[in-house]
């Protein structure tokens, strides 16, 4: 489904504030594949998934998406392929708009607009029918603007936008950080019904060593924009915390220093 | 993690009074001796101007692009007007073609905008300097009267003045020019108020405001930002360009100046508008902007009624040259306000 080869990013190339963020990054993800990013701060994740969504054009390296060639398309025309959320609840939808004119314009991705009605009685009854079963108490909330919501509530709505119209590759980008860890439990819940449910292809970074074991199907980690590891359904169950710290410290060749991922791990 | 509010202004009770004092200051010593035509005057001229109040709506709170090409786009649009009518063209042409003047200045800009990446306030800085020679080359030279031409209002001023004839005699005919303005503005700005709610409301019109709410979301959801940023420019001054060309029609003349600080008593308006009216919703805010700017112009004709006694029998009068200065300080004081709040709360 996404097959990426040789992908490089450079940053600032021939300039004093070089920098080398992906260093010849190969990948293939098969199609339905559940899969979780680990790697302490920047060693790559976000900057990997700028250049899958386009925001960012690689330096060197091709991407492919479902067999299509996407290395040079921009951002908006990437659109239909890829669903991604943000850590930032704020990112992921338009607080002065209502949760309806925001599923609307989820629902019509890489859709050419017209002059049409936006929210149409047929949309809202659409909506309606996703937002019930996920019980967040969202579907009588229609015409709610998206800025009166939770950072849950935000998130999940986003969630739900970004995998929509079902993309070939959803993107998570540590979508449930900001959250408190229940909601975040709920969040990753809702994921998982909605991504088995719709097939889709899913690539999640995290943080959190024990979500990264937990959750998916296979489990990527990176250091220093290259992936140094990466463990099948098998091998990621067999992992502890203690033997994913002992495996990170031997391919970087010293012990992690990142705070963020030690705490985590607990 | 509460969630950003409504991107207005001074939506709370302090800015309100504040605006309201000031409005009051402006308004109070002078509005009682205001005779009837300066009101009905102010009203035909807040509805001229209202469709500037709504280009600034669009650009500053749509689409969260600041833009001064309105500055130019106006006396383009009345420059315009002015040369076709004077040219024997029929008035009613002359409306389409000032909003497409007006709009093809706002492409202008927004292309400088994105496709150079300057920014939005230097590129339309740019596009207006521009716009003043297009503007005297259009005319041919600085202003155009109109007095003795049939403009968009000749059709309809004998019924006007017949109507009100029956109704009231004399006192009310000499009123007529201005009724006649605010049936006729009234209409056209009701239309395009009605026609734009309704746009807000259609896909394009959801993308348009999710560019200016959150860019990078829209754009993840496959709208190409610079095409709607270039539609929204459009819009704003293809609507400040007809505004201009109803104007220039209204007061019996274009002039190449007429656009000068304009942007200021657009945001004014939108500012009053908000801060009155407190707008819940889009066809809310555009009713807003259109009342506000109706009372800004009648703060503005009350203000220039202020006579102060001085010593030694003078009177200090606030004339129109004091107007911009009093315009200025009533947006600076709105902004500042939200400011000094913003650090309060933050």
């Amino acid at each position: 489904m996404l097959r990426i080869e040789g992908l490089k990013k450079v940053f600032n190339p021939g300039r004093v504030n070089e920098v080398t963020a992906l260093r010849g990054v190969n990948l293939h993800l098969p199609a339905n594949q559940f899969v979780t990013l680990i790697g302490s701060n920047g060693s790559g994740k976000t900057t990997l998934f700028n250049c899958i969504a386009g925001v960012y054009s690689p330096t060197a390296g091709r991407i492919r998406i479902d067999g299509e060639d996407v290395t040079t398309w921009a951002e908006y025309k990437r659109a239909a392929l890829i669903g991604r959320v943000f850590q930032d609840p704020l990112l992921g939808s338009a607080d002065t708009m209502t949760i309806a004119e925001n599923l609307t314009l989820a629902l019509l991705r890489s859709r050419s607009l017209g002059l049409r009605k936006g929210v149409t009685r047929e949309r809202r009854k659409l909506f309606q029918s996703i937002l019930e079963p996920l019980m967040l108490d969202l579907e009588h909330r229609l015409d709610t603007r998206v800025a009166l919501l939770s950072g849950g509530q935000r998130q999940a709505l986003t969630l739900l936008m970004a995998s929509l119209t079902r993309p070939k590759i959803l993107l998570l980008d540590e979508y449930t950080a900001a959250l408190d860890p229940t909601t975040a439990k709920r969040i990753i819940d809702i994921t998982r019904k909605i991504v088995t449910e719709q097939e889709i292809t899913t690539l999640m970074i995290t943080h959190n060593m024990r979500l990264a074991l937990e959750h998916g199907d296979r489990m990527l980690m990176m250091d220093r924009g290259e992936i140094v590891l990466d463990l099948d359904a098998q091998q990621k169950n067999d992992m502890t915390i203690e033997s994913l710290l002992a495996q990170f410290a031997r391919v970087r060749g010293e012990p992690i220093h990142d705070d963020e991922i030690l705490l985590a791990s607990d | 993690m509460g969630g950003k509010e409504y991107r207005g202004l001074n939506h709370t009770w302090l800015g309100f009074f504040i605006l309201l004092a000031l409005l009051g200051l402006l308004i109070l010593p002078g509005i009682g001796s205001l005779s009837v035509n300066v009101w009905v005057g102010s009203v035909a001229t807040g509805l001229c101007f209202a469709l500037v109040a709504l280009g600034v709506f669009i650009t500053f709170r749509v689409l969260n692009f600041p833009d001064l090409t309105i500055d130019g786009s106006f006396p383009l649009g009345a420059s315009i007007a002015a040369t076709l009518i004077s040219s024997g063209f029929d008035a009613y042409l002359s409306l389409p073609v000032a909003f497409a003047g007006g709009a093809l200045a706002g492409v202008a800009t927004a292309l400088i905008a994105i496709k150079l990446k300057i920014h939005s306030l230097l590129a339309s800085i740019l596009t207006t300097t521009a716009l003043i020679t297009v503007n005297l080359r259009v005319m041919g030279r600085s202003n155009i009267p109109l007095l003795n031409e049939a403009t968009v209002f000749t059709p309809f001023i004998e019924p006007v003045r017949g109507v009100l004839n029956q109704l009231g005699g004399e006192n009310l005919v000499r009123l007529s020019n201005n009724v006649l303005a605010i049936l006729l503005t009234g209409a056209v700005v009701l239309l395009v108020k009605l026609l734009f709610d309704a746009f807000m409301q259609t896909e394009i019109g959801l993308a348009l405001r999710a560019t200016g709410a959150n860019p990078q979301m829209i754009r993840a959801y496959g709208t190409d930002t610079q095409k709607t940023i270039v539609l929204g420019l459009a819009l704003s001054n293809g609507l400040v360009g007809l505004s201009g060309a109803l104007f220039a029609q209204y007061q019996g003349f274009a002039d190449v100046n007429m656009g000068l600080g304009l942007i200021i008593a657009g945001l004014a308006a939108v500012i009053v508008g908000e801060t009155l009216f407190r707008p819940r919703s889009i066809s809310g805010a555009t009713a807003a902007v259109v009342l506000g700017m109706i009372v800004y112009r009648i703060a503005i004709a009350a203000a220039l009624n202020i006579k102060i006694p001085l010593p030694e029998g003078e009177v200090f009068r606030i004339g129109t040259q004091d107007i911009k200065l009093a315009t200025a300080l009533i947006v600076l004081l709105a902004l500042g306000v939200t400011q000094v709040q913003k650090r309060n709360e933050g």
